[in-house]
Formats: C-alpha cells, sequence, structure tokens
C-alpha cells in the first residue's frame, strides 16, 4: 500500500528537530495537528509534550490519555485535527522499531528524528499497517509555504 | 442500556468511518464485545492476543477512567458514553 507524502512546513519541521536537541540524551515527544484528506496530508501546528516515561526516556517515549485529549481538543479549537505523533530516537536511527509497531496505532502518522550525538539527523515518518504487521514509510515533503490554519 | 460508544480517530476506518457507535450492554465489557462483534476489524486494535485490553487502550464511563473504577466491569446505564482514548508510546530499540 503506498500512502500520500505528508507535508510539513520548513519552520514546524525546524521546530521538530529542535526539541529533540532539547531533550537530548532524551527522547522528545509531541502531537502533528493538520488536515487529512484524500490523498493528501499536512502538519499545519504541532503541540510539543512532556515525555512521560521517566524510567527510562532515553530510548522510551509515552504520552499519557490526558495528553492525548488536550491534543484533541487543540486541534478542535483550531479547527484542525490530531493526524500523527513525533518523537526522536537518541543515538539510534530514525525508523521504528519493534516497540514502536507494537505500541502504534493505525492510521496515524508517526515522525521520528534521529538525534546523533546532539545533532538532528534523518527524519522519516511512518504508518502503521492495518493488520499491524508492518509499517509503510510515508514520504515527508518540506513546503516553503504552509496553508492557512 | 443503549450506550454510545465513542471511536477514536485512528480506529474509525474499522467502525464504518463512524464517530459513534451504539450498543445495547449492561457492563463496558459487554459494551466491546457488542462493538468488535458489529465491527470485528475493531478487535485487533483493541485487545492483544489473549483477549485483553491492549495497554495503551484507556476507556472512561463519562469521563472516568474505568481503571479507577471497576475495569471492564464497570457497569453502564441508559444514556452513558463510553470514550475510547489511545495513549500513545514508543521508543528506539534498547
Amino acid at each position: 500500500m503506498s500512502v500520500a507524502p505528508l507535508k510539513i512546513h520548513d519552520a514546524l519541521m525546524r521546530r521538530i528537530h529542535a526539541h529533540g536537541v532539547e531533550t537530548y540524551p532524551h527522547e522528545c515527544c509531541g502531537a502533528l495537528l493538520g488536515r487529512d484528506g484524500e490523498g493528501s496530508r499536512e502538519v499545519l501546528d504541532l503541540l510539543p509534550l512532556a515525555n512521560q516515561r521517566n524510567d527510562s526516556p532515553r530510548n522510551r517515549f509515552e504520552v499519557t490519555p490526558d495528553d492525548v485529549r488536550l491534543a484533541e481538543k487543540t486541534a478542535q479549537e483550531k479547527h484542525i485535527e490530531l493526524i500523527g505523533w513525533y518523537h526522536s530516537h537518541p543515538d539510534a536511527p530514525a525508523r521504528p522499531s519493534e516497540f514502536d509497531r507494537d505500541h502504534a496505532w493505525p492510521w496515524y502518522s508517526y515522525i521520528i528524528v534521529s538525534v546523533q550525538k546532539g545533532e538532528p539527523r534523518d527524519t522519516t515518518s511512518w504508518r502503521l499497517h492495518d493488520d499491524r504487521a508492518g509499517y509503510d514509510a510515508e514520504a515527508i515533503e518540506i513546503t516553503a509555504h504552509q496553508a492557512s490554519i | 442500556m443503549a450506550v454510545k460508544v465513542i471511536i477514536p480517530t485512528p480506529l474509525r476506518a474499522y467502525a464504518g468511518k463512524q464517530e459513534s457507535v451504539q450498543v445495547q450492554a449492561k457492563t463496558v465489557a459487554e459494551a466491546l464485545t457488542a462493538l468488535t462483534t458489529q465491527h470485528a476489524e475493531l478487535k485487533k486494535h483493541l485487545f492483544s492476543e489473549d483477549g485483553r485490553l491492549r495497554s495503551f487502550v484507556n476507556v472512561y464511563v463519562n469521563d472516568e477512567d474505568i481503571r479507577y473504577l471497576q475495569k471492564d466491569q464497570t457497569s453502564v446505564r441508559e444514556g452513558d458514553t463510553i470514550s475510547i482514548v489511545p495513549s500513545i508510546a514508543g521508543g528506539a530499540n534498547d
């Protein structure tokens, strides 16, 4: 199955990278707010969140249901949708781990940024298969102009 | 009892694209069974292979987390709303 590219404005992608640098060597996380349409999906805003996995923040992240509801409410107030999540992999590749797959939800876009020695490197996006068995890579299209909210 | 189950956005594709589904149930467990009987594709996203609710699936009855009530044996009344709310987790391999 092929999925449409995920569009995101350059400034928003730089904010995700900056968040990953800020929390390094711990994982950062946040919500992707935007629009999902036929054959197109675009990130229009971010909601950076605190990583709640205090026992193992170097290689795990967690967003509580209260923060998920906050992200949904924030999106609704802006008349957009909660379309996915971002997190960082400190000193690890930007590809989903088995743990990522096991805990992922379908439909959402999952952006992963690899932060190597405190510097943002590869960034990828993924969507879980319907049968939960694997991921599809989702191309990221960096845009210079952002659609208005 | 007719209760409404709110379906989170990522699972709506498996529930006929509906935001909510009406089911007849006396407990949360009955409601989730009725829901996954109506929409079988939801089952693998809500329950693990051993039939237990996945740890990152949270269920609320009228804004109360069932973990602090009687879990899936929490009773529901006519007109109650059950919300399925994701929690999000992941991370790099060890």
